[in-house]
């Protein structure tokens, strides 16, 4: 498991063992873990006496959510109306290509997870591309690739 | 020694992104080394709203109005500007190119603005409690906490005729009064910050520039309603305005404007933030409550309404951003004087986001009656590049689209809705001849699809059979009868779907049918796309008397379609193309051609 136990009875310590904040500890397991593995998942079930259903239901049922690994930078691509109108659908099948993965999917060298977003808000940029914290706008086909060599 | 000048810097995700911190930082340091530190404050301010030219530097008194700046542009602006009192011309924003000095009322963007909820955005340092306060801040929680009883709140929102800003327009006044009226010890009071439309951003900008407004308005929701404790559900991918909330609601608390006893009046009030975890449908307010205590974000039949059975099933009184933002200036200046902004059915002003083929994108405020021509040709500077108006869209994905015989109409919440769109949460994208209406429509299909939580049949199937059908067309298999069918299944999701985003999914497809039933014709019948966009129905070539043979698209091209010897006309395989459009991208010579 990529997060110790310790750890999560950390996190769990600080969001009082209250399974109302079960959102937000999973939040904190995503960020710490990159993921909600899933021993980590029992655990939390296990000390909160909820069903593993119902951790299994928010896992899957919100987009900032995975049970999987993912990569060690996180390519996101907006995929909002601004974007969509100025192009951005085809620096994702770009990126798509290049990376030989699909959207969700992580590139074999465990470097990059291409996700989409909806709308990041600063549609005045679009298209627009965001590396981990990092938001490059005015994106295009060529640019794009480009800023991931750096990488 | 005196302060002389004040530099504000655009601090908004926008200009962010475009490296404000460090020109902000550059400013500083070339400050302290040209030893003018204590002569100038610089502070980094909320969105100025003009994110077209950001990232945006101004400066006071002399209100110069710096766009397009970078960091090395910094050292420039304080040893010229500062120093010598010289204005740096080549960063000035003026459109004619003239040398004339801009000045912000000068700027045709502004000009025709009105900002309530926007009124600090850009003027004050949003990190700072006491730049807030300095503006009027928490002097309307002050008013109602020894002046004015819950009755009296409420009946000065009545008169204002503020309606809810998140989409549906629901009167505020009554939401507070129906939450009032029970007797009930627990009650809460929810902030929705799940700002989810693509193409919308004015609650980020808000929060972002100004923070405490919603936080002021949620306390004097609680000492209304009687509600002692407050949730701010924001979404997790605006970590600037999370951030900048955390910051305002320790500065309360400290000042004692948050938490127990405020200002020693016997009220208390303490406020939590919660973050959405990417989930459309959470800004549906029943759905945003469920997630809220901790499960998956699926909305519940109404009623009863969260006013009466909402947070663990106690009294809710749930707002958006935009309308919270609204609430201390109304206080402060009476429901009368608010009430006389807008229109006979919608009072006040609305903030819209510009975006899309639009020459100046960004956030703009104005009263509810303005036209639509106002705002995209005054305010928005036109369409870019000189192409021809197509369409606007508003509403976002519940909304419709609004043609040109329609710019003079007004806008306000019944207006938009006569013309088939509806207001929204205030997204306004701006379309040109090039964009394809099927494949825009399909766009916002393929988000309700996505985001469709799945509880009902009619939004989870209907909502796909939909994508299918649009997916067709855009990929020359639609039938005629199609459109009649897209027309019945619409209807039926409209009728009998739970929540909003199903009721409002095939606005979209019945909208642009109404206005655009020839290019779903040209699809279907014609098997062509007359903009260009839907991959399947066309084909990219180059254009001989253009093409000068610098093979840079050769270079580029993925599958190696393109052929042609150096300095010759170069030609593409039509059997090899992807259509991926990276020799479009590539060209500087208008070479290649779309159809």
């Amino acid at each position: 498991m990529d997060i110790s136990r310790e750890r999560l009875d950390e996190i769990l310590l600080e969001h009082a063992y209250d399974a109302a904040s079960l959102i937000a500890i999973l939040q904190s397991v995503q960020e710490e873990a990159g993921y909600l593995p899933y021993p980590a998942l029992l655990h939390i079930a296990d000390q909160l006496r909820v069903p593993m259903a119902r951790l299994h239901s928010l896992g899957t049922f919100y987009k900032a959510f995975s049970l999987e690994p993912t990569g060690k930078h996180t390519v996101c691509l907006c995929m909002g109306i601004a974007c969509h109108i100025r192009g951005g659908q085809q620096v994702m099948e770009k990126l798509q290509r290049n990376l030989h993965v699909a959207v969700g999917g992580t590139t074999a060298d465990r470097k990059f997870t291409l996700e989409t977003v909806r709308c990041l808000g600063c549609c005045s940029l679009a298209p627009v591309m965001r590396v981990d914290e990092h938001i490059h706008g005015r994106m295009n086909q060529s640019r794009a690739v480009e800023i991931l060599q750096d990488y | 020694m005196a302060v002389t000048n004040y530099i504000l810097v655009c601090g908004g995700t926008g200009c962010e992104s475009a490296k404000a911190d460090a020109i902000y930082q550059n400013l500083i340091h070339a400050s302290q080394t040209e030893g003018v530190s204590e002569t100038v404050q610089i502070v980094k301010t909320g969105c100025f709203g003009f994110c077209e030219q950001g990232p945006i530097v101004k400066i006071l008194p002399e209100d110069s109005f710096y766009v397009q700046v970078k960091p090395e542009d910094a050292e420039e602006i304080i040893k010229e500007h500062v120093v010598k009192g010289r204005e740096v011309k080549r960063l000035l924003y003026n459109k004619d190119n003239s040398k004339k000095h801009a000045k912000v009322e000068d700027i045709q963007f502004y000009q025709k603005q009105f900002r309530i909820v926007l009124r600090n955005c850009g003027f004050i340092n949003p990190e700072d409690i006491n730049e807030y306060i300095a503006r009027e801040g928490y002097a309307a929680l002050e008013k109602v906490l020894f002046e004015m009883t819950p009755d009296d709140i409420i009946s000065e929102l009545k008169v204002s005729g503020l309606k809810g800003r998140g989409g549906a327009g629901f009167p505020t006044w009554l939401k507070w009064k129906f939450t009032k009226d029970i007797d009930d010890p627990v009650k809460y009071v929810v902030c929705n910050a799940d700002e989810g439309d693509p193409g919308a951003y004015m609650d980020r900008s808000t929060l972002e520039g100004d923070p405490h407004s919603v936080l002021e308005a949620m306390t004097i929701a609680g000492y209304t309603t009687g509600a002692n404790k407050g949730y701010i559900y924001i979404r997790a991918e605006y970590p600037l305005a999370i951030n900048r909330l955390k910051l305002a609601m320790e500065q309360a608390r400290e000042y004692g404007l948050l938490g127990e006893n405020i200002l020693d009046s016997g009220f208390s009030f303490d406020v939590d933030i919660r973050l959405g975890a990417g989930a459309f449908v959470c800004g549906e307010e029943t759905a945003l409550l469920t997630s809220l205590e901790g499960n998956r974000g699926m909305p519940k039949p109404r009623p009863p309404f969260p006013a009466v059975k909402g947070l663990w099933d106690q009294p809710t009184v749930i707002n958006n951003v935009e309308t919270w933002a609204n609430i201390p200036v109304i206080i402060l200046r009476g429901g009368e004087w608010f009430a006389k902004i807008g229109t006979e059915d919608s009072k006040g002003t609305k903030v819209f986001a510009l975006t899309g083929k639009i020459r100046n994108s960004g956030l703009v405020e104005v009263p509810m009656g303005t036209t639509l021509r106002e705002i995209i040709f005054d305010i928005g500077g036109g369409i870019a590049n000189d192409k021809e108006f197509k369409a606007v869209q508003t509403g976002g994905p519940s909304g419709g689209v609004i043609t040109k015989e329609y710019l003079d109409t007004p806008i306000d919440y019944f207006h938009l809705q006569e013309l088939g769109s509806m207001m929204g949460s205030g997204g306004m994208i701006v379309m040109d001849e090039d964009d394809c209406i099927v494949d825009v429509t399909k766009f916002y299909l393929g988000f309700t699809v996505d985001e469709s939580c799945g509880k009902c049949s009619p939004c989870r199937v209907g909502g796909r059979t939909l994508y299918n059908i649009l997916d067709r067309i855009t990929k020359g298999k639609g039938e005629m009868d199609d459109i009649d069918k897209m027309r019945s299944v619409g209807h039926a999701m409209t009728k009998a779907s739970l929540c909003g985003l199903g009721q409002t999914a095939p606005n979209p497809i019945l909208s642009t049918l109404r206005y655009f039933e020839k290019e779903y014709h040209a699809h279907i019948k014609d098997k062509k796309c007359p903009s260009g966009k839907c991959k399947e129905l066309i084909s990219y070539y180059i254009l001989a008397d253009k093409c000068i043979g610098c093979a840079a698209c050769a270079r580029k091209c993925p599958v190696a379609a393109i052929t042609g010897e150096r300095r010759k006309i170069h030609r593409i395989d039509q059997d090899l193309c992807v259509k991926c459009g990276i020799c479009y991208e590539t060209c500087k010579f208008d070479a290649i051609y779309v159809g």
